[in-house]
């Protein structure tokens, strides 16, 4: 069997859910943050920066960086790397500061 | 161990957002009664439940202080001992870890004690009153977006807010699969992922071993670990290498990991560009000179998907600096806090352990945390310790903080390390700052510290308060002569919302008047 971080802590999750990034299913387990499902369905960027529009995700992990903003359930801002997955979420790719229905 | 996600009542007030508590009380052990009211300030807050916050957090309280203990997580161990939420099921998360067994002491201490443990509080600013005592300012929630911001108070202060992770810009950093090697093993700890199936682990310092031999463990390919340093330097100290074996002890099993799954050690190089459109690719590695400059025509290609990269780490201290506690100079470049004997800093009132002072390890931190632990509860409780009963604590210390300063200076970045920016190289992460824009800030308008490069071009005035890029653009502008530390006093610790700052006055408890969601402001 291929080693993988599950097999190495001997994890037992509990079922898996369904999140949503950008309108695609992704699946999560729970205790999971959304940064770690998104990483686990092989995504690495939700995010676009404001000035050069450059593709962004995770970088600290620890929530010092901010680069893995995201918008989620409708909010935009939220440290994908802090905030635990629940079922349902949606995970929107957050374009620039996320305010752009505000036309500010 | 598992971790159950029962909740003992008298242990936490966690926020509502924060998640299940990770708990494995079984036995209702006798609770020291320290007396407090409700309402009253609590003897000591501990800011940090890492290794040097758990450690003093519970030692306090076993002298009979009331404590609370501050953590953004939901979960104690600080970033060494970051596990894997219950919900996970981990049987073995000790297989992720060096030294689980240590934690797993401080863990039962913590639930068979009476100290609050306060998850999900993310401290933005600690004040002292004009009675002296202390006000701890905290958002709440798993990343501080909750309603209900905080306000705790105590008599006495223990900041253990350990360290975030140094970064050097290089051409492609910014490029997704390229992140913090201490942020791949967070991940990895908690999440149970990884960022590609082929990562190259770079930068410099002994996390780098720790992170591979985590990475390839868990099923990554690593092809090479890229050191910027060598490690000959450490030869230099031997009495402190001699008298530190745990850490040889350490530093041997990760080796013998790498061994196992064939993962190449590259001393005295460095990942001097990433390759990719949207993601990495590929990474050329070069050899550096003694200075870290590059050396022309050794670049080679690796490919690979990911790269964890990181280059030491550095005290997080800025709730002490914004009320004035004295800093020292550490061998790497970096600040850290000025301490007495006792732990305690330049502010009466404050003590600190851990990183803050300078980074050490998890062991270090925890004897640290220990001794300012009881040195507090004698200074409260008016009974002077005696002097024997912390001899054996502050001599550990002293034979650890020397190694530390040993790895801190083999591990200080050269000088020559810019010579591998180019001018389109983003440098300040949050705000896109090329290097090209510093360096003319630098010649054409005679910036030569941090703070004036900020003002002129924006470079560390972002979400992230130059905690990325605080070390390069500190380089940059000074010009290869030694960098002034970053040392800004910065007035919040973390970006605040103005609802919260705003209902700071008026109103007598923040917890009563709830946010209304808005952008928090960096400053």
């Amino acid at each position: 069997m291929a080693r993988t971080p599950i097999g190495l802590v001997g994890a037992q999750p509990d079922p898996p859910f369904e999140i949503t990034f950008d309108g695609r299913p992704v699946p999560a387990l729970p205790g999971q943050t959304l940064a770690a499902a998104l990483w686990g369905a092989g995504i690495l960027a939700w995010r676009t920066t404001r000035d050069g529009g450059r593709p962004r995700g995770a970088f600290c992990g620890i929530g010092q960086c901010y680069d893995c903003l995201a918008t989620v359930n409708g909010e935009p801002n939220r440290r994908a790397c802090l905030v635990p997955a629940h079922p349902g979420d949606t995970i929107t790719t957050q374009e620039g500061h996320g305010h752009d229905r505000l036309g500010v | 161990m598992t971790a159950s996600a029962s909740e003992p009542e008298d242990v936490a007030r966690s926020c509502s957002a924060s998640g299940p508590k990770d708990s494995t009380r079984t036995a209702p052990d006798p609770v020291p009664d320290t007396g407090r009211r409700a309402d009253a300030p609590y003897d000591l807050v501990v800011v940090g439940a890492g290794s040097a916050g758990l450690a003093g957090a519970v030692a306090a309280s076993e002298l009979g202080l009331s404590v609370a203990l501050l953590d953004s997580s939901a979960q104690s161990g600080g970033q060494f001992y970051r596990h894997p939420a219950p919900a996970l099921g981990a049987r073995r998360p000790e297989a992720l870890h060096h030294d689980w067994s240590a934690f797993a002491d401080l863990r039962r201490r913590l639930h068979a004690s009476g100290v609050d443990h306060l998850t999900g509080h993310h401290v933005w600013s600690v004040v002292k009153e004009t009675d002296g005592t202390w006000t701890a300012h905290a958002l709440t929630g798993a990343d501080g977006c909750a309603d209900a911001p905080a306000r705790i108070r105590a008599r006495a202060l223990l900041l253990a807010t350990g360290a975030y992770e140094r970064q050097l810009p290089f051409p492609g950093w910014t490029l997704p699969g390229v992140v913090g090697a201490g942020g791949a093993q967070a991940m990895l700890k908690s999440g149970l992922v990884l960022p590609g199936r082929s990562i190259v682990v770079a930068g410099s310092g002994p996390l780098l071993l720790a992170v591979a031999s985590s990475l390839a463990s868990a099923g990554a390919r690593v092809p090479a670990v890229v050191e910027a340093a060598g490690y000959l330097r450490y030869g230099r100290r031997p009495r402190a290498l001699a008298t530190n074996p745990r850490k040889a002890a350490e530093a041997l099993v990760h080796a013998a990991a790498l061994v196992r799954h064939r993962v190449p050690v590259r001393l005295r190089s460095a990942v001097t560009e990433v390759h990719g459109t949207d993601r990495v690719e590929a990474v050329t590695v070069s050899r550096l000179d003694r200075e870290w400059r590059p050396v022309r025509g050794t670049g080679r290609r690796i490919a690979c998907d990911a790269l964890a990269v990181g280059h030491g780490l550095v005290p997080q201290i800025e709730l002490a600096v914004a009320v004035g506690c004295t800093t020292r100079a550490l061998p790497d470049g970096t600040l850290g806090l000025a301490l007495d004997d006792l732990q305690e800093s330049s502010v009466p009132g404050l003590w600190a352990a851990g990183e803050t002072g300078g980074v050490g390890g998890a062991e270090l931190a925890r004897t640290e945390g220990e001794l300012a632990g009881r040195v507090i509860a004698a200074r409260l409780l008016g009974r002077p310790a005696r002097v024997g009963a912390t001899a054996g604590l502050r001599r550990r210390r002293d034979r650890m903080r020397a190694f530390a300063d040993v790895m801190s200076a083999a591990h200080a970045p050269g000088p020559g390390w810019t010579g591998w920016l180019s001018d389109d190289t983003d440098v300040c992460r949050c705000e896109e700052v090329p290097a090209g824009r510093i360096r003319e800030a630098i010649a054409a308008c005679g910036a030569r510290d941090a703070r004036t490069v900020k003002l002129l071009t924006r470079a560390g005035m972002g979400w992230c308060q130059g905690r990325m890029c605080g070390t390069a653009v500190a380089c940059l502008a000074s010009a290869g002569s030694a960098p002034e530390p970053p040392g800004e006093r910065r007035p919040f610790a973390v970006p605040v919302p103005l609802s919260t700052l705003a209902a700071l006055d008026g109103s007598p408890d923040p917890a009563s008047a709830p946010d209304s969601p808005t952008d928090p402001v960096p400053s």
